[in-house]
């Protein structure tokens, strides 16, 4: 529970904290974006360099602005919502804090047959290339598929005009 | 201990890092990590907003008398003070705000700009053995560095709640995120020709001479195809001319940061020619070979003369494009990113990969060569539209 | 409490607020926004575990997170975009409309 550790836990629940709570959809994607930059200085923290830079690669400079831009599109940041949360959040937030008992019970009650191995893993990129391409070539295949089929699909998703009219001013 | 043994050159050569050392011999021992880091940064948060005071003037200049005028002559010799101008003009304008703005986030985006492009610096190699941090992903980080511009700008366009900052900010955006995916894959391929995402490797591998010549990725066919790519997608990722739709003067006035004055402004600017400056010194690094000298007998000089040379030298490419070339409209803009761009760094990936498996030799160079001309031509021959006009189809959300 | 057990208290605890966030926020955006913070929370626990786990050069840990940050970007351009699909029929985001659609 180093110094370090714990900023950055506190950047990370901060931001993600926010970007549940607040009323407007804009401002929950920065506490997004803040929440998700702590969690990348967390897996360089944890000396796996490459998939830091990957998530803010990622998910900062894609799935951010993804987010960002689809709220834009749907115009939903120009009146703040009147109400934000449901009828039942209080069902919500009780489910919640449920599973984070039963999340903290099994860690504290496991915690002594968890492994506590000491020296940061050296990780060098070839590695993860060597991987990639001789262990796990197959996900990898299946994961080209898989976004192949995501761009394809929101592209057709997106790009109907109900009922083949055309919207817009003329 | 340093053997200050070294011959004149070498020590001219490594005379920041020998006064690094010299410095840290005074700083106590448990100090030294937060010195050392403090030393190395130090110079560039002095040295790149300087050249970026000087490029200011530079580009002026050049722009005027490419339009055939002088350019700013009046404020000391030669114009030579203009920066200064700028900079107290800039720093004693009133900071207005809109009543409507969302204060913080308003606040936070020049900041947030600002930081991530100072960020981007620390994976360039300078000089030999001049890099501040000598990451295994080097470019990695670099291109991750680029994705949190797009959050700054889109959080200065919102912010503003004006429509021409919106509507500037979101052009912006999606120009930003269409041209990323060719920066990247031009990118990639010196990558690939070196093994390694480390930056000081790749300049590493460039710094090598066969007789005079120097082994820059820039001199091979996938190289300079990749070079011209990568310099086409890094003009379009700093909004720069011919791609300046987002915040151009004579369209929305200044796109997404229309609502800034003053010191914020400032920032804006300083922010968007910091990351030219990044992605010139990435391009360099990539591709021109680093600090290393063009030919051999030129090894004399000290290494990091030979990257600000380089670095001028790209402004300077700049400048006479920003100049030159008209603006680009934004459908004619996203068109030529993913239709043009995009097939041709990948088509390029394949050179540089076809390349490596190659034997060394005359045939490879000219396989490769006339490969990419082919696939260059036939691109921008297929894709020539038409001259119908239609009429313009709008597609919103509802 | 080892460095091991801090690091799956944190993810658990990610983990539940993009939960509740999910169960309890109107807009179908903010619930996708939830569902993207559930999986940030997974994979801060694969590579907590790869860290201190026994194989790390089997970097299982690392790959699994690889591949969620890509599977995850494809599951965030696919549901944004049938939450326009419904947009545009029904012109709003909600998830809990005050009165029956009349479409």
């Amino acid at each position: 529970m180093t110094l370090v550790f714990l900023i950055l836990a506190a950047i990370t629940i901060l931001g993600l904290g926010a970007a549940m709570s607040l009323r407007n959809p804009v401002h929950c994607v920065v506490g997004l974006t803040i929440g998700f930059l702590g969690l990348a200085a967390l897996y360089l923290q944890l000396g796996a360099q490459f998939v830091g830079l990957t998530q803010v690669l990622v998910y900062v400079g894609a799935v951010a602005i993804l987010i960002i831009f689809a709220i834009m599109m749907m115009r939903s940041s120009e009146s703040p919502e009147q109400q934000p949360y449901s009828r039942s959040w209080r069902v919500g937030v009780a489910i919640a804090f449920a599973v984070y008992c039963v999340l903290g019970w099994a860690v504290h009650f496991g915690a002594h047959t968890l492994p506590t191995q000491a020296a940061t893993p050296e990780l060098s990129v070839q590695q993860i290339g060597d991987a990639l391409l001789h262990r796990f070539v197959l996900p990898l295949e299946i994961i080209a598929v898989l976004l192949t089929a995501a761009l394809i699909g929101a592209g057709v998703l997106a790009l109907q005009d109900p009922a083949g009219e055309v919207r817009g001013p003329r | 201990m340093i053997v200050f043994s070294a011959s004149g050159a070498e020590r001219a050569d490594q005379i920041f890092v020998l006064t690094k050392y010299w410095l840290m011999g005074y700083v106590p021992t448990a100090v030294q990590p937060l010195a050392s880091a403090v030393l190395s940064v130090v110079p560039i948060l002095l040295v790149f907003p300087l050249i970026f005071a000087i490029t200011t003037l530079l580009e002026r200049k050049g722009l005027g008398r490419i339009q055939n005028r002088y350019g700013p002559n009046r404020v000391g010799p030669w114009g030579l003070l203009q920066p200064m101008a700028d900079g107290l003009k800039s720093l004693t304008k009133e900071d207005i705000v809109p009543d409507s703005a969302d204060k913080w986030v308003h606040l936070c985006a020049p900041l947030l700009l600002v930081v991530a492009s100072f960020l981007a610096y620390a994976v360039l190699p300078i000089g030999r053995n001049m890099v501040v941090a000598n990451l295994s992903a080097g470019v990695l980080f670099f291109f991750a560095i680029g994705a949190l511009v797009e959050v700054a700008i889109f959080m200065a366009g919102w912010s503003s709640r004006s429509k021409y900052s919106l509507l500037g900010a979101m052009r912006a955006i999606a120009q930003m995120v269409s041209y990323e995916t060719p920066l990247v894959l031009a990118g990639l391929v010196a990558v690939m020709a070196t093994g390694s995402l480390s930056t000081v490797a790749i300049v590493e591998a460039q710094a090598q001479y066969t007789g005079i010549f120097p082994h820059w990725f820039v001199f091979t066919p996938w190289g300079f195809a990749g070079f011209v790519l990568f310099m086409i997608a890094a003009t379009a990722e700093s909004n720069r001319s011919p791609f300046d739709l987002p915040e151009g003067e004579s369209e929305i006035i200044a796109g997404y940061y229309i609502e800034y004055s003053g010191f914020k402004f400032a920032l804006f600017f300083l922010g968007e020619y910091l990351g030219m400056f990044a992605t010139s010194g990435m391009a360099i690094t990539l591709f021109l070979g680093g600090w290393s000298a063009p030919f051999s007998f030129l090894t004399w000089v000290p290494s990091y003369l030979w990257f600000f040379i380089k670095l001028l030298a790209i402004t300077c490419g700049f400048i006479w494009v920003r100049g030159t070339l008209p603006r680009l409209r934004m459908d004619q803009l996203m068109h030529f990113a993913w239709k043009f761009m995009l097939p041709m760094t990948l088509l390029n990936i394949f050179v540089a990969a076809a390349w490596k498996f190659l034997p060394a030799g005359i045939v490879r160079w000219f396989g490769c060569a006339i490969f990419l001309a082919i696939a260059f031509v036939l691109l921008t021959r297929g894709l020539k539209r038409r001259g119908e006009f239609r009429a313009r189809q709008y597609r919103f959300a509802e | 409490m080892t460095p091991l057990t801090s690091y799956l208290l944190l993810s658990a605890f990610l983990f539940s607020i993009g939960l509740a966030g999910a169960l309890s926020r109107r807009s179908s955006i903010m619930v996708l926004i939830g569902i993207e913070i559930m999986l940030n929370a997974a994979n801060l626990n694969f590579i907590a575990f790869w860290r201190f786990g026994p194989a790390p050069t089997a970097l299982t840990g690392v790959m699994f997170t690889i591949f969620s940050i890509a599977v995850a970007a494809a599951e965030a351009a696919v549901g944004l975009s049938i939450i326009l699909a419904v947009y545009r029929r029904t012109r709003s985001t909600d998830l809990e409309p005050t009165e029956a659609p009349h479409r």
